[in-house]
């Protein structure tokens, strides 16, 4: 009976043994061949689960959503600094930044952002006179309205919102007049020095169409910046945006209703 | 950040990164300071050709002019402004429907149209007498601007007074709609709580018509001097006293809103008026520039003064009426962005003289109007030596 069984065990073994060295083999192979194709192969990483590259002009049955976990958020500044470099943003103006807040044992706040946070918070506040009670940090970009105050005032509709949800600017169209610098409640948007248009993030559209995800989120040390499909019911957003968690968006009054949300955001937070 | 001209020159609290730079400076300043001007002084040209007023006849051609003039600057400190102004026409072409700032080109020409043809209707008897002396170019040019009418006979000028009476009743409602509108575009921005008042086209409005009441009573002292006409004077002071009231009352009501509501805006605003706009706002507009006009437009309206005095007074209050708009345009467009989006600091701003939108352009583009003026004057006569009061023009 023991023999029996015994035997049955080594058999069950060398089954697994062959089935190792398979897949072993099966991976060699498709490693080997990524490594010797190397056109492309890597950027169908589908860093967005479900995204591959998008051909048509605009990126169908996706509904994107982005949220900042404020509880997580260290002020390292890789976000700013992936973002510079991804749209050689000018020095002076910000696609995003990070604030940091500080909260003394007085209720007094104090927030400072300087270089919009790029050269990360390294640091501690000099200026503040009583003992901190609380600190944090809080990434700001563009909020992706679903009513988009920019594309409203627009006159010659250089700002537009796509079908897929993204606010863009096209700079061929754009006059410079600033309107929509004045109109945007988060200040996200600029007139670039040099093109002499009005610039701002865009969620890095760009690499999403690849299925990549936006530079900040791919570069960010502690996941503090998510990005996601809220159509899948797998993804992390979608999670997060149903389940019982503190999150809330900017500014909630002035009615633009923000793609861009944020977990654990305080009431201090303008 | 260096070199870059609109940008904050200091920071209190914390304003968002993006924050220090002014956008809108001096020449936004300038876009509905003109645009007021054109307003007030088509205001008291329709005193006379709409309400039919004969106390205001001796101006009424002139405000006219005044206004075509103003107008025809009106786009100048927009296109300077703008990042690519070669592109200014595809608000005309291609016009975002949503957008408040896209209709202005189009009630700007529809106004500067029915402007231009009601000039020409009311100067065309004038015209066709100067043709018929000029020779050379400008007989060319009084042919065309006459419109190839030589019939002066009285059954034509009879109908020219019909097209002048409509066009003068209809461009009333839309001059106040170009003016309004000016107000509208800072009133509609949601995100400025300076500006998102649906007072704004109210106070925009008001400031414009004294802004253009005074613009007129100083151009009618320089140029007529002693030639004056009192009565039309007086008239002038009278209503730019009583529209004066309506003004400063509804720009010292905004504020006082503001603060009674006390909502969370408040703290902001409080920090704006008493920080960066402490001294153009509180010493000059309210100040200097409201307070000292209104008692001098008071004394000259409630006490019968010598002639010479009505002169001086009527021109020192119009010439600091001028300069209280153009402080209230600059608090109003500059202010608003002084005071950061996150509610929390406000920006110091200078502009520089000599840049793209400096001092020196908009001392310039302010200049131009008088030289359009002065070129008008050649070709219309502002006042015509034969003409009494009892005459229609």
């Amino acid at each position: 009976m023991d023999e029996l069984k015994l035997s049955e065990i080594k058999k069950e073994i060398n089954k697994d043994r062959r089935a190792f060295i398979k897949n072993v083999l099966n991976g060699t192979i498709a490693g080997s061949l990524l490594m010797v194709i190397p056109a492309g192969a890597m950027e169908f990483s589908e860093q967005i689960p479900g995204m591959k590259e998008e051909t048509g002009l605009f990126i169908e049955k996706k509904k994107f959503a982005y949220v900042v976990d404020i509880t997580r958020c260290i002020g390292c500044g890789s976000c700013c600094v992936a973002d510079k470099s991804e749209f050689k943003v000018p020095d002076g103006h910000y696609r995003t930044w990070v604030e940091r807040y500080i909260i003394d044992d007085h209720d007094n706040v104090y927030v400072d952002a300087p270089n919009g946070g790029l050269d990360g918070y390294t640091e501690p506040r000099e200026d503040v006179p009583n003992p901190v009670r609380d600190t944090f940090f809080v990434p700001k970009l563009c909020n992706m309205c679903e009513k988009p105050s920019c594309a409203q005032v627009c006159p010659v509709g250089a700002t537009f919102k796509t079908k897929d949800g993204f606010i863009l600017v096209d700079h061929k169209r754009c006059v410079g007049c600033s309107y929509c610098v004045q109109a945007c409640p988060y200040s996200a948007r600029f007139i670039h020095p040099e093109t002499k248009t009005a610039d701002k993030c865009t969620w890095c559209y760009h690499r999403i169409r690849k299925g990549l995800l936006p530079a900040c989120v791919s570069v960010c040390p502690v996941h503090a910046r998510k990005f996601g499909d809220l159509n899948d019911k797998k993804s992390e957003v979608y999670k997060l945006l149903r389940e019982p968690h503190v999150i809330s968006v900017l500014k909630p009054y002035m009615g633009n209703k923000p793609a861009l949300h944020y977990l654990g955001l305080r009431r201090e937070v303008v | 950040m260096k070199g870059l001209a609109e940008t904050a020159t200091a920071v209190a609290g914390y304003a968002f990164p993006n924050d220090f730079h002014v956008h809108w400076s001096l020449m936004i300043v300038l876009y509905p300071y003109i645009t007021g001007i054109v307003a007030g002084a088509f205001f008291v040209s329709s005193l006379y050709y709409v309400f039919h007023w004969q106390r205001f006849k001796p101006v009424a051609r002139f405000s006219l002019l005044f206004t075509l003039a103003f107008l025809a600057c009106a786009t100048l400190p927009l296109l300077n402004h703008l990042g690519h102004p070669e592109r200014n026409f595809n608000m005309l072409l291609t016009p975002s429907p949503s957008s408040a700032m896209a209709g202005f080109g189009y009630i700007y020409a529809l106004f500067g149209a029915m402007l231009t043809m009601q000039i020409l209707f009311i100067y065309r008897k004038v015209l066709v007498e100067q043709k018929n002396q000029a020779t050379g170019i400008m007989k060319i040019i009084y042919t065309i601007l006459s419109m190839g009418s030589d019939n002066i006979g009285s059954k034509a000028l009879a109908l020219d007074q019909k097209v002048i009476s409509f066009l003068s009743a209809v461009g009333l409602p839309v001059v106040c709609i170009l003016s309004g509108y000016v107000g509208f575009l800072f009133g509609g921005i949601k995100a400025n709580p300076l500006w998102t008042t649906p007072l704004m086209p109210v106070i925009f409005l008001l400031s414009g018509t004294i802004s253009g009441f005074s613009g007129i009573i100083v151009f009618y002292l320089i140029i007529k001097r002693s030639k004056v006409d009192m009565d039309c004077l007086r008239g002038c002071i009278k209503f730019l006293w009583g529209f004066f009231i309506l003004a400063f009352s509804f720009e010292m009501l905004e504020i006082g809103m503001h603060a009674y509501q006390s909502t969370h805006h408040w703290d902001a605003l409080h920090e704006l008026f008493w920080g960066p706009l402490y001294q153009s706002f509180w010493v000059y507009q309210v100040g200097v520039l409201s307070i000292i006009p209104f008692f001098i437009l008071m004394g000259l309206n409630l006490v019968r003064l010598p002639d010479i005095m009505v002169k001086f007074f009527g021109f020192i209050a119009s010439l600091m009426i001028l300069c209280q708009v153009l402080f209230m345009r600059w608090n109003v467009v500059i202010g608003g962005q002084l005071m950061s989006k996150s509610e929390q600091g406000a920006v110091f701003f200078h502009p520089e003289w000599i840049e793209k939108e400096g001092i020196v352009p908009a001392i310039i583009i302010m200049i131009l109007p008088i030289v359009i003026l002065f070129v008008l004057s050649r070709v219309f006569p502002f006042w015509l030596p034969a003409e009494s009061s009892t005459n229609s023009s």
